[in-house]
């Protein structure tokens, strides 16, 4: 199962350290990432395997929102069956 | 592979354009709860309901979590109340409406439907009694809702139940005056009503519904007039402009299908259906009025706003049939005044009259809905809106429906503030002139010829 997490912000140093970090602490595996700066937006996206995560999906995902909020970067994680669901027939 | 053109597509869907799941809706069946003594059929009716959705809250939660989307409301729906309470001979039926408000508490839903009854062809017992307790049913609670069905295109018009409900509206908005007549926000009026409808306030678990199953009413008019907005769309024509709406609702019905799916998983019960529909919100940007202004209308109620809303609604259903795998409910473009915030300020403005609405609903997907009329208008005119409009329903085959609030103690232009997704909205002015005698006669209307169509 995998998950997508999108975090949008202003650029700063180390955004992509710190959130691989927390991912780490709860054994997401990331699988892939794409990024890039708008002007001086930075915007990435992760996709994340959570099959082995230590806690429960609801509370990654809270965590992740919440690390966000702490470094002024909105973190979304969602399921990848939302975007498969909507985007393939 | 995912691609970051459609991840973002989806994110700036939900944060920006007020994509949400409005609606997880159990319908739950309360045939094995009859009894006849009332206190048994209350206690029966309490004991099932909190036992099939005491999960119903949690799980939803559960996949609000896990897919990132907003899922609005929890609702129960339950089969009419008319026929739970035939069996008991009680005139005090309001006990089933405290019923339902106590396990609607309990299980901490939203809303619960079904306190209805079916009387397009005539009154069977527990009909009548059940009707003349609604004001008073919708005035002691707070989450239940009311639904009466008074004709079809099978049956015709019972008019004398027509003429029933002109004083039940009435006598539901005074008995909650001094609560904004929020009584009358709570109780819907149809034609050909669906059995499987996830929408309130006209949900109700129709007979031939299964024991228990899940509906979900998905949302979205923001995300279909952003579709709309982007400079690529400004050159399309109206073929260009209906694919449009197309391939965004199908989009937003995939998602649908998905909670839905996952909500049945979870919750061990039957998938029921979809309901395709734009239900607009008071938000900014959620407005099925908006949708209408950027295909090309100065303001919604404009000459105009017939065609462009039977295009998007035909549109919509278009997109989404493919999207899920069985469609139901009300399915279709809502146009509820108070709240839609482009249908309040043309109402404001008096570009949206009631004449004009009654036109739309010809082609839109319910009827007369969050409207408020002067609290001086006679229970006949209101009896006459609904026959007009069931009519419009019966001839076409299609649901129509009549929702309006007379605002007690207020005139036009004076305003409603319902709160929450129910918005708020100005009185609007209603003919004047007297159908007395046309709602006295009562009696039935006889169901139209299907074939001769002009």
């Amino acid at each position: 199962m995998k998950a997508v997490l999108t975090v949008v912000g202003k650029d700063a140093v180390g955004i992509l350290a710190k959130v691989s970090t927390e991912c780490a602490k709860y054994n997401v595996n990331i699988l892939d990432v794409s990024q890039s700066i708008l002007q001086d937006m930075f915007c990435m996206i992760m996709i994340g395997d959570v099959d082995k995560l230590n806690v429960p999906f609801g509370e990654f995902s809270d965590a992740m929102a919440k690390m966000g909020d702490e470094i002024n970067m909105s973190i979304h994680v969602m399921h990848e069956d939302l975007f498969n669901s909507m985007h393939r027939i | 592979m995912l691609e970051t053109r459609d991840i973002l597509e989806t994110i700036s869907m939900i944060q920006d354009e007020n994509l949400d799941i409005r609606t997880v809706t159990m319908g739950i069946s309360l045939l094995d709860c009859i009894d006849s003594n009332i206190d048994v059929a209350c206690q029966n009716i309490y004991n099932k309901i909190t036992n099939k959705a005491k999960n119903l809250v949690s799980v939803c939660q559960g996949i609000e979590k896990e897919l990132g989307i907003p899922i609005i409301n929890k609702r129960i729906s339950v089969t009419p109340i008319a026929m739970i309470a035939a069996a008991t001979h009680s005139k005090d039926v309001v006990k089933f409406a405290l019923t339902l408000e106590k396990a609607a508490r309990a299980v901490g839903v939203n809303f619960i439907g079904g306190y209805s009854a079916l009387v397009q062809k005539g009154f069977a017992a527990g009909d009548k009694e059940l009707i003349e307790s609604i004001p008073e049913a919708l005035s002691v609670t707070d989450h239940v809702c009311s639904s009466v069905n008074i004709g079809s295109t099978k049956t015709g018009i019972n008019m004398d139940a027509v003429a029933m409900m002109g004083k039940v509206v009435r006598r539901a908005a005074e008995l909650t005056a001094d609560r904004q007549c929020i009584g009358a926000a709570k109780l819907v009026v149809f034609c050909n009503a669906p059995e499987d409808n996830p929408f309130m306030a006209g949900a109700f678990h129709g007979p031939g519904e299964p024991d228990c199953v899940i509906n979900v009413g998905v949302s979205g008019p923001g995300v279909v007039r952003a579709a709309l907005a982007r400079p690529e769309a400004q050159s399309l024509d109206l073929s260009g402009v209906a694919d449009l709406i197309k391939r965004t609702a199908f989009k937003i019905t995939r998602m649908g299908q998905l909670v839905a799916m996952r909500a049945s998983e979870r919750l061990g019960v039957q998938f029921g259906i979809v309901d395709l529909s734009l239900a607009p919100t008071p938000a900014v940007g959620d407005s099925v009025a908006h949708i209408l202004e950027e295909i090309g209308l100065e303001s919604v109620g404009a000459c105009g706003t017939t065609a462009c809303l039977a295009m998007l609604n035909d549109a919509v259903k278009k997109g989404g049939v493919m999207a899920t795998s069985h469609v139901g409910g009300l399915s279709g473009a809502f146009i509820p005044v108070t709240e839609d915030a482009g249908m309040i300020d043309a109402a404001r403005s008096g570009a949206l009259t009631i004449e004009k609405l009654e036109a739309m609903t010809a082609v839109c997907s319910v009827g007369l809905d969050m409207i408020n009329i002067p609290g001086d208008t006679p229970s006949e005119v209101i009896s006459a809106l609904i026959a007009d409009e069931a009519a419009i329903g019966m001839v076409n085959s299609k649901t129509t429906a009549v929702r309006v609030i007379p605002a007690i103690g207020l005139e036009v232009g004076e305003e409603l503030d319902f709160g929450g997704l129910l918005g708020s909205g100005p009185v609007m002015p209603i003919s004047g002139y007297s159908p007395l005698k046309f709602i006295n006669r009562g009696g039935r209307i006889p169901a139209p010829l299907q074939s001769l169509k002009n």
